[in-house]
């Protein structure tokens, strides 16, 4: 994204009052307005899914960064979304206490069942699929983030029962 | 055994709030403290407990709070206690389970620690995805400031402090303390060169403490009940309880809180139940995905920080992972290296490249398509990025030992990959 792009994107006319709300109360306890840049790109991101191009524009120049600096930001982190995601975030943990208890074969049964491979979001623009680091609850695994929602113990007929809605088209 | 940390949380029972905290104790040990301690007196009841960090490396926490300098040495301005919620190692989960049952406990710590060390602002940071804890403990957040245990002059006693839930926005590394300060800070968490340590030079370059949840939840009893008391605890060489995990096939994969120093044997076989039916244990990850394997030969050592260590592993988290005899040793150290690979933050370039190389050598020997000198070039890996010093962090050093601790015990497998050309176990998980 160019300098001139940047310049020319009016903060106001993207942000809300109520994302500017936000981000002001965040530096009301941070020394320098960077600060608040990934409290700003998640403030963002809770209302609208993603972040845009034009968002990040806006909140760089909201923050006086440059929005290289802030896309260096942007793309560190797994938990802030570049692109659309789905209605909801498949957070699916693949690290090591779950593929020892099979996660693969379950992956497999999820990628089948909602037509997704990791980092894909479904025709119906219900779910999106990332794998994530380990969840922290290997005593039950394999398990999943659906949304804000930890599921635990996965195997495939969980997986039917969670998803068989989707399967047939059922928006419910 | 007396239960310290988890002496409020039941399987099914409530999580505590305010009410059900105070009822069993709780924030004895902040009127205690508040009402006639200074926070020399605080600090130096936490020297002499022998208390040391359960997030992994297991320094002696009063030794890491000696270095912030004090009072008149100190120039002014803020100072800062950053709570480490970030659990994220590989087989971790005993953060999560202290947060989300009793959210008090760690407030209560994180208040005498910033006490002992003089932080007016403490923050916590918690991974993103560990909502449920989120939720709770800025709820818990809100009950002490309405009861006077935050905000200004707490319980009367002229001491200040303001604390914050932060929400992170993922990544692994961010555990690395000096990582996570520079998210703090709204930067990629890129580690900074140490020194300056935090302690002198940490969040917005002023003097900050970074500690592991459980190891704050520990402070309020040290204060309430005294140091003598703590070491008591342990049955071993170390002091107090350490919430020990197991997971992988077992018959019952959990979380207890057990005396330091509890024997490998009796956390596997009373907690855990022994192995699933129809397998048998081939070695296990003592703590968490960066330490190293050991195997049935270590089954009768104390969980104590040295013991294990002169075993050739680590302590780390106490959460142990289980491998079982028909899971292919292979393929659980392939998805380690791949996680650390992932993980990597790229600022130096033997963990940058080292471990994305080292992750093929792995797939090739998983699939088939290793060769004999493959196993040389594991070995230069495991010599090169696994010496500290060679790379900017403990990332990759750390990502090395199940690796080099796998060669060393299961090198048979390895060969047994080649010589075959393909996968022996063929358990259906592949790789």
């Amino acid at each position: 994204m160019s300098n001139a792009k940047m310049i020319q994107s009016d903060v106001s006319s993207v942000l809300t009052l109520q994302e500017m709300a936000e981000i002001d109360h965040e530096l009301e306890h941070i020394p320098y307005k960077s600060g608040a840049a990934i409290d700003a790109l998640k403030i963002i991101q809770a209302g609208r899914g993603w972040v845009s191009d034009e968002c990040l524009q806006a909140i760089a120049k909201y923050l006086d960064m440059s929005s290289e600096e802030l896309e260096g930001v942007a793309t560190f982190y797994n938990l802030i979304y570049r692109r659309p995601v789905g209605e909801k975030v498949i957070l699916f943990c693949d690290s090591v206490s779950c593929w020892i208890s099979g996660c693969d074969s379950v992956k497999q049964t999820i990628s089948d069942t909602l037509g997704v491979d990791y980092g894909e979001t479904t025709k119906d623009n219900r779910y999106t699929l990332l794998p994530v680091p380990c969840l922290g609850a290997c005593d039950r695994a394999p398990v999943m983030m659906v949304g804000d929602d930890l599921v635990t113990h996965l195997d495939d007929n969980k997986i039917n029962e969670l998803f068989s809605a989707d399967k047939t088209g059922d928006q419910s | 055994m007396e239960k310290v940390l988890t002496r409020n949380i039941e399987p099914g029972k409530a999580p505590t709030d305010m009410a059900a905290y105070e009822a069993n104790g709780g924030y004895q040990g902040l009127r205690k403290a508040m009402s006639g301690m200074s926070p020399q007196d605080c600090r130096e009841e936490v020297s002499a407990s022998n208390l040391r960090g359960r997030g992994g490396a297991g320094f002696p926490t009063g030794m890491k709070w000696s270095f912030v300098p004090m009072d008149d040495k100190c120039t002014p301005g803020h100072k800062y206690l950053v709570c480490n919620a970030d659990e994220m190692e590989p087989g971790a989960f005993k953060d999560r389970l202290l947060m989300e049952y009793d959210p008090h406990q760690l407030i209560e710590g994180m208040i005498l620690s910033a006490y002992c060390i003089g932080a007016d602002i403490s923050y916590i940071f918690i991974r993103g995805e560990y909502i449920v804890a989120i939720e709770r403990l800025r709820k818990a957040l809100e009950e002490c400031y309405a009861k006077g245990y935050l905000g200004e002059n707490i319980l009367g006693s002229g001491y200040k402090l303001e604390m914050y839930v932060h929400p992170s926005a993922g990544r692994y590394i961010c555990g690395e303390e000096t990582a996570l300060i520079n998210a703090l800070e709204g930067k990629r968490a890129n580690p900074r060169a140490k020194p300056p340590y935090p302690q002198v030079s940490g969040l917005w370059g002023r003097p900050t403490i970074v500690n592991n949840v459980e190891t704050l939840c520990n402070i309020p009893h040290i204060i309430d009940r005294g140091a003598e008391w703590f070491k008591s605890l342990g049955v071993g060489e170390d002091a107090g309880t350490k919430l020990f995990g197991v997971s992988g096939r077992v018959k019952n994969p959990g979380c207890w809180e057990l005396p330091m120093g509890t024997p490998i044997r009796e956390i596997l076989e009373n907690h855990a139940g022994g192995m699933q039916d129809g397998l048998q244990l081939k070695g296990f990850l003592p703590g968490g995905g960066s330490t190293d394997f050991l195997t049935k030969d270590h089954l009768d050592l104390a969980m104590d920080y040295n013991v294990i260590g002169k075993a050739g592993s680590r302590m780390g988290t106490g959460t142990m992972i289980i491998l079982d005899d028909q899971t292919c040793p292979v393929g659980m150290v392939l998805n380690l290296i791949r996680f650390f690979a992932h993980e990597s933050c790229g600022f130096c370039t033997p963990c940058r490249d080292g471990l994305p190389w080292t992750r093929q050598v792995l797939e090739d020997i998983e699939q088939g398509r290793g060769k004999v000198e493959d196993l040389d070039t594991l070995e230069y890996q495991i010599n090169y990025i696994g010496a500290i010093g060679n790379t900017h962090c403990a990332l990759a050093p750390g990502a090395m030992e199940p690796l080099q601790s796998a060669l060393k015990y299961f090198r048979e497998d390895f060969e047994r990959h080649i010589s075959g050309g393909c996968c022996p176990y063929h358990s259906g998980k592949g790789a």
